[in-house]
């Protein structure tokens, strides 16, 4: 029998932060909601972010940052993946993100951030509802 | 399938989506398969076992920089398991392999079991054709970390790597059925760690009692791999067991037999998707599973009724004709 459709996201960390509790709990979340997350660790640079998401085939990256570099580091990840042609993957964001930065994000092609405190349970409703490819 | 068109062409892209669809076990996958087969067989494939946080990840990372080092191009497939709760995974083994992101030369993927029991997804063959089709030199297949139940491995891979640990118990461990007898070759890694040397020579002696063949003595490596120590003799040793593989063709006899399995394989595969999805549509025959469950009747004699059911035969045929 086909498989089911399986949704597979990265979960990355770009940039200098010192811990990655949160991404972690996250991991471990969102595969008790069925899925396959690929964790590459802290201190990624955006490139190594953009081949991994190619190389896993990945329907969403989810990208968190602690330390302010959001603004840069984000976006960076977004123009990278559009400069390769990849345009139907979703990129989320969370961390400490001030609610000021919200809608410029947005606007740059980040489709959600999530902080400290979300459910993981809305997150993989969100997920599960505007993930791109089917 | 112009996928398959860009992938031979070198795009990683192409590759990637294309692993999904055989990850999917889509229905194009045969065609897909056909379609690369005059491409392969020119990869050389090397299974890495061994029990969980033996340091499989970083032996494969380390090997993977050997081999480009010699200038070849490198796939690594690492698998973890799936959750048989929530069907998800935590896919980590790229963590430990992060220097050859952004090489070329190197594509990684990771691949969470799903359905398929033991240490290795079922479509892990396939993956392992689409990297060879779009041409790497060596893939690397890193199994979930189990222990006693890998054989599956062995019938993918060319070359099989165990690797233990001091603290994975003593060698009467490996006595027991599994890591013993699929070793090509066997690495100690974390050598530097008490009993490490005892383990290594506990070893040596019982694959001397019981040689696997007569024309390889399975090697016994000791390696630190995070410390680059022992991953060249491992190569090495690679290397070795190809060519000795290669003489009196034994690799080819070995391929004959893989693709034997294989095509019996496929075709049972295709049969049980067609014949479920006949069943499936047959209300006289989903009313049999359904007593089935309810315990009404046995499961042996309601598949009989399912097994000589001319209907259902005639259908096939039909759904074969109008298919043309």
């Amino acid at each position: 029998m086909a498989e089911a459709r399986r949704i597979r996201m990265l979960i990355a960390k770009p940039g200098l932060d010192g811990h990655d509790r949160g991404a972690r709990v996250l991991t471990l979340g969102l595969r008790d909601e069925g899925m396959e997350v690929i964790y590459t660790g802290l201190r990624q640079t955006p490139e190594k972010i953009v081949q991994a998401a190619i190389q896993e085939d990945v329907d969403v990256v989810g990208l968190s940052c602690l330390s302010g570099a959001h603004r840069y580091l984000f976006l960076e990840v977004v123009e990278q993946l559009k400069a390769k042609g990849v345009e139907d993957v979703l990129v989320i964001g969370g961390g400490i993100i001030p609610k000021e930065d919200i809608p410029f994000l947005k606007e740059k092609g980040i489709s959600a951030i999530f902080g400290p405190g979300t459910p993981i349970k809305e997150i993989a409703n969100y997920i599960k509802k505007t993930v791109k490819r089917k | 399938m112009e996928l398959v068109e860009n992938m031979l062409d070198g795009n990683d892209r192409s590759l990637a989506r294309l692993i999904t669809i055989v990850e999917r076990e889509a229905p194009e996958v045969l065609q897909i398969m056909s379609r690369i087969y005059p491409h392969l067989g020119n990869a050389y494939f090397v299974g890495i076992t061994g029990p969980p946080g033996g340091g499989k990840s970083t032996l494969v990372d380390r090997l993977t920089a050997v081999m480009r080092k010699k200038g070849f191009s490198v796939g690594i497939i690492g698998c973890d398991p799936s959750s048989p709760f929530s069907g998800g995974a935590v896919l980590g083994d790229r963590i430990r392999m992060q220097q050859h992101y952004l090489d070329k030369g190197v594509f990684i993927r990771s691949m969470a079991t799903r359905d398929s029991r033991g240490g290795l997804p079922r479509t892990v063959r396939g993956v392992l054709k689409l990297m060879d089709a779009f041409g790497k030199d060596f893939v690397l297949v890193e199994t979930v970390g189990v222990g006693q139940t890998e054989l599956d491995i062995m019938d993918a891979v060319d070359t099989t790597v165990v690797v233990l640990v001091p603290e994975a118990g003593d060698a009467i461990q490996t006595m027991k059925a599994g890591l013993l007898e699929i070793a090509d070759i066997f690495v100690v890694n974390k050598a530097d760690r008490e009993g490490a040397d005892y383990l290594a020579v506990e070893l040596e002696q019982m694959l001397r009692m019981k040689p696997k063949h007569d024309w390889w003595q399975v090697p016994v490596l000791t390696a630190q791999a995070i410390n680059d120590i022992g991953i060249e003799e491992l190569y090495r040793e690679i290397e070795k067991h190809r060519e000795a593989l290669q003489e009196g063709g034994r690799l080819s006899h070995r391929r004959q037999e893989q693709r034997r399995r294989e095509f019996i394989q496929v075709i049972e595969q295709g049969i049980r998707t067609r014949l479920l999805r006949l069943v499936e549509r047959d209300g006289q025959l989903m009313k049999c599973l359904e007593k089935v469950e309810e315990g009404e009747s046995d499961p042996y004699s309601a598949s009989m009724e399912i097994l000589t059911n001319k209907t259902l035969l005639q259908t096939w045929l039909a759904e074969l004709e109008r298919e043309g």
